[in-house]
């Protein structure tokens, strides 16, 4: 079996969709941030194969700065939501209501 | 030389007023001095440049508007010609005597430095309408002769009857200018130019003109104009009221000022004015003289009577500047204007004289017997009278003669209407004469009066001379030549002069004569000796409707408060339901509706918004794959 740019592409795809299925249902915000990442890998996949089947490098590039930017967003994110624990005594969403109109 | 006077007329009254006002408010002496002075120099000048015979306009720029083809050019300017020199010298003559007469009989009023102010005021604006050379000045000076009027009406504000009868006199005329000012509108916009010297030339150039249609319904307006100032039915109801002012702001707004204003204008314009216009003109003059004469016979109030007759006999110089036809000569008009502000004045300053002497008693069934208390008061009070009704050779009979012979050559059914006044005339000065200062003492009060001092009976004296024989001094031919028509011959000599009016219209003369004694005859049986007044028994109903004016003010004030009772209906229902429901409330609602809705979404959930966030990008992309 050949395999082509449509396979990575959907691997990619639906990696993104089970992602934004974890954001949008999970209440456990550590869940929800892994769920992000993994939304923010589906891209760098689909990134990498674009970049290999038109022989350039531009989508590595991209990819790079990515995971820099993903790196750098986890540590501040991580820092929140522990910081967040210790004021709440959860990670749990429905229990973050105090903004809620 | 003469170039500066007329500006120098003009303005020092002016002077006076503004000098009254910012410094002399407090001074009884220095303001009536500043006052009087004034207009009495403004005669002395107007006497100056009547002798010189100056003829001309001296006119500057005050607005200049061009616009490449199209140009308005508004001047302030004097005009003089036979109809404002002699008006000039009405105005100031009349307003000299009228001037001194007020410094005796508002000696003790403490607001006599606004009243001199009021009256230099008065005289300014009068003096701007006689000498203004177009249309928007004369209308500019118009209003500022309703300013000073309402100042002056109400110079006893304090007693709401004065407070009312002003703002009654100024809304009436306000109704009237209304008219005017559309008017002035109209003919500026047809003919392009205000200025009574263009418009002449344009007339006199183009006599189609005065068929226009246009020009017509300007005619109609500027009347409304001079119906309101002139007091002429169904704008008269002011008038009577203006009474509640001191009784010199009577004779001056009665003899020389104001009423004179609508039918000097109206002589002024008289070249624009169409024939339909004219024949209406001539019936409104003549209903308002038979009515007001008839409303006079019932009055009681020496003022009210002297009001109603003035009426009377505006309605008189109104319709004779109706019947004089297109382009004819409305110069009998102007002439029973200039006798009518001699014998009218003299009236309204001899009842000051008997008010100030009875202590401000106005009722003439209250009087009596003041012949023998008052003599210079009375006798001048005669020559007026006689003069009025139009006793030959008093003034008043030339000046009525030529307006029942203008009537008799145009209009037979004007004419029976003219005699008939002429006969009511007499009928309710005479009455006024037999109860007021003959007969008997009908109360204490005539017993205490006497004789009015110097300032006050000098002015009679000095008004009664023309009132009787103003007739010989040719005012008339004087008049008529500024109409450019030929009149006849002068007659020479005194007694050919009495002799003229018989020999040229004996129709008229006699006719007018005869009126005159039938009225004296029957105001002799009714009113001779009498304590009361015979004519309500006789009358029944018909008395109680002549006393009440014929109810006028009272449709009016039904009228006026439904009208305006439908316009508050309707402005609440527009305020209540339409702006404050519909926009006000609507507006409010309707955002406070969406805002309500909008909230729903904001859950402050995360994920909502993120699931929100994902179907606007899906139906967005949707959006592009299906284009």
């Amino acid at each position: 079996m050949n395999v082509g740019l449509e396979h990575y592409l959907v691997v990619s795809a639906l990696l993104f969709a089970l992602g934004l299925l974890g954001v949008i249902v999970r209440r456990n915000l550590l869940v929800i941030y892994m769920s992000l990442e993994l939304m923010l890998n589906a891209a760098n996949l689909a990134l990498v194969a674009f970049s290999r089947f038109n022989h350039n490098l531009d989508g590595q590039v991209m990819v790079f700065f990515i995971i820099t930017v993903a790196a750098a967003e986890v540590a501040v994110g991580l820092a929140l939501i522990v910081a967040l624990y210790r004021k709440r005594e959860t990670a749990h969403v429905e229990d973050l209501t105090t903004m809620k109109f | 030389m003469t170039g500066i006077f007329p500006w120098l007329i003009l303005f020092l009254p002016l002077l006076a007023a503004a000098g009254i006002t910012l410094f002399a408010l407090d001074h009884r002496a220095v303001s009536a001095r500043l006052s009087i002075g004034a207009v009495v120099i403004s005669f002395a000048l107007s006497v100056a440049l009547f002798v010189h015979g100056t003829r001309g306009e001296t006119r500057f720029n005050w607005i200049s508007l061009s616009d490449g083809a199209a140009s308005w050019i508004v001047d302030i300017g004097l005009r003089l010609d036979p109809l404002s020199l002699m008006m000039l010298l009405v105005v100031t003559g009349v307003g000299s005597a009228i001037h001194i007469y007020s410094y005796g009989y508002m000696h003790d009023d403490p607001g006599v430095g606004r009243y001199f102010a009021g009256l230099s005021l008065f005289t300014f604006s009068m003096l701007g309408i006689v000498l203004a050379t177009n249309f928007l000045m004369l209308f500019i000076f118009w209003e500022l002769v309703g300013v000073s009027s309402w100042l002056l009406i109400g110079f006893w504000f304090e007693r709401p009857a004065a407070a009312d009868a002003a703002k009654k006199a100024f809304l009436t005329n306000r109704v009237g200018d209304f008219g005017f000012l559309l008017g002035i509108i109209l003919v500026w916009a047809v003919l392009g130019t205000m200025d009574f010297g263009q418009l002449q030339k344009m007339m006199a150039a183009n006599p189609a003109l005065i068929g226009n249609s246009t020009i017509g319904i300007a005619g109609f307006l500027i009347f409304c104009g001079a119906a309101g100032k002139s007091a002429q039915f169904p704008l008269h109801v002011w008038l009577p009221d203006a009474m509640e002012g001191p009784t010199p702001v009577s004779a001056l707004i009665h003899a020389a000022t104001m009423v004179a204003a609508g039918v000097y204008m109206l002589c002024r314009v008289h070249f624009m004015l169409a024939a339909d216009a004219l024949e209406f003109i001539a019936w409104i003059g003549g209903i308002t003289a038979l009515l007001a004469a008839l409303m006079a016979i019932q009055q009681n109030d020496i003022k009210r009577i002297l009001a109603y007759s003035t009426l009377s006999q505006l309605g008189y110089m109104v319709m004779t500047v109706g019947l004089s036809g297109v382009g004819g000569n409305p110069s009998a008009a102007m002439f029973h204007l200039t006798t009518h502000a001699f014998f009218k004045a003299l009236l309204f300053l001899g009842a000051g004289s008997v008010i100030l002497a009875l202590h401000h008693e106005q009722d003439i069934w209250k009087m009596g017997g003041l012949s023998k208390k008052m003599p210079v008061t009375f006798w001048t009070f005669m020559i007026a009278t006689l003069a009025l009704c139009g006793v030959p050779p008093f003034s008043g009979f030339f000046s009525k003669d030529e307006i029942l012979a203008t009537a008799q050559r145009t209009s037979p059914a004007l004419f029976a209407l003219g005699v008939a006044v002429a006969g009511l005339t007499t009928f309710y000065m005479f009455r006024l004469i037999f109860v007021a200062f003959t007969g008997p003492v009908k109360s204490q009060l005539p017993d205490h009066a006497h004789e009015s001092p110097a300032v006050i009976t000098l002015p009679l004296v000095a008004l009664a001379v023309p009132s009787l024989l103003a007739g010989f001094w040719g005012i008339d031919r004087f008049y008529a030549s500024q109409f450019g028509t030929g009149e006849a011959e002068a007659a020479t000599g005194w007694v050919a002069q009495l002799t003229a009016p018989f020999a040229h219209a004996p129709g008229a003369a006699f006719g007018g004569l005869a009126a005159v004694v039938i009225g004296f005859l029957a105001a002799f049986a009714l009113y001779w000796n009498k304590v009361q007044d015979p004519l309500p028994a006789m009358l029944g109903v018909v008395a109680r409707w002549l006393r009440d004016r014929f109810y006028f003010d009272e449709l009016y004030a039904k009228l006026i408060a439904a009208t305006q009772d439908a316009l508050a209906t309707l402005a609440d229902f527009v305020d209540r339901w339409l702006i404050a429901g519909l926009f006000v409330k609507g507006t409010h609602g309707s955002v406070e509706l969406t805002g309500r809705l909008l909230r729903l979404v904001q859950t402050g959930n995360l994920q909502t918004y993120s699931l929100m966030f994902v179907a606007g990008v899906a139906v967005l992309l949707l959006f592009m794959l299906i284009r």
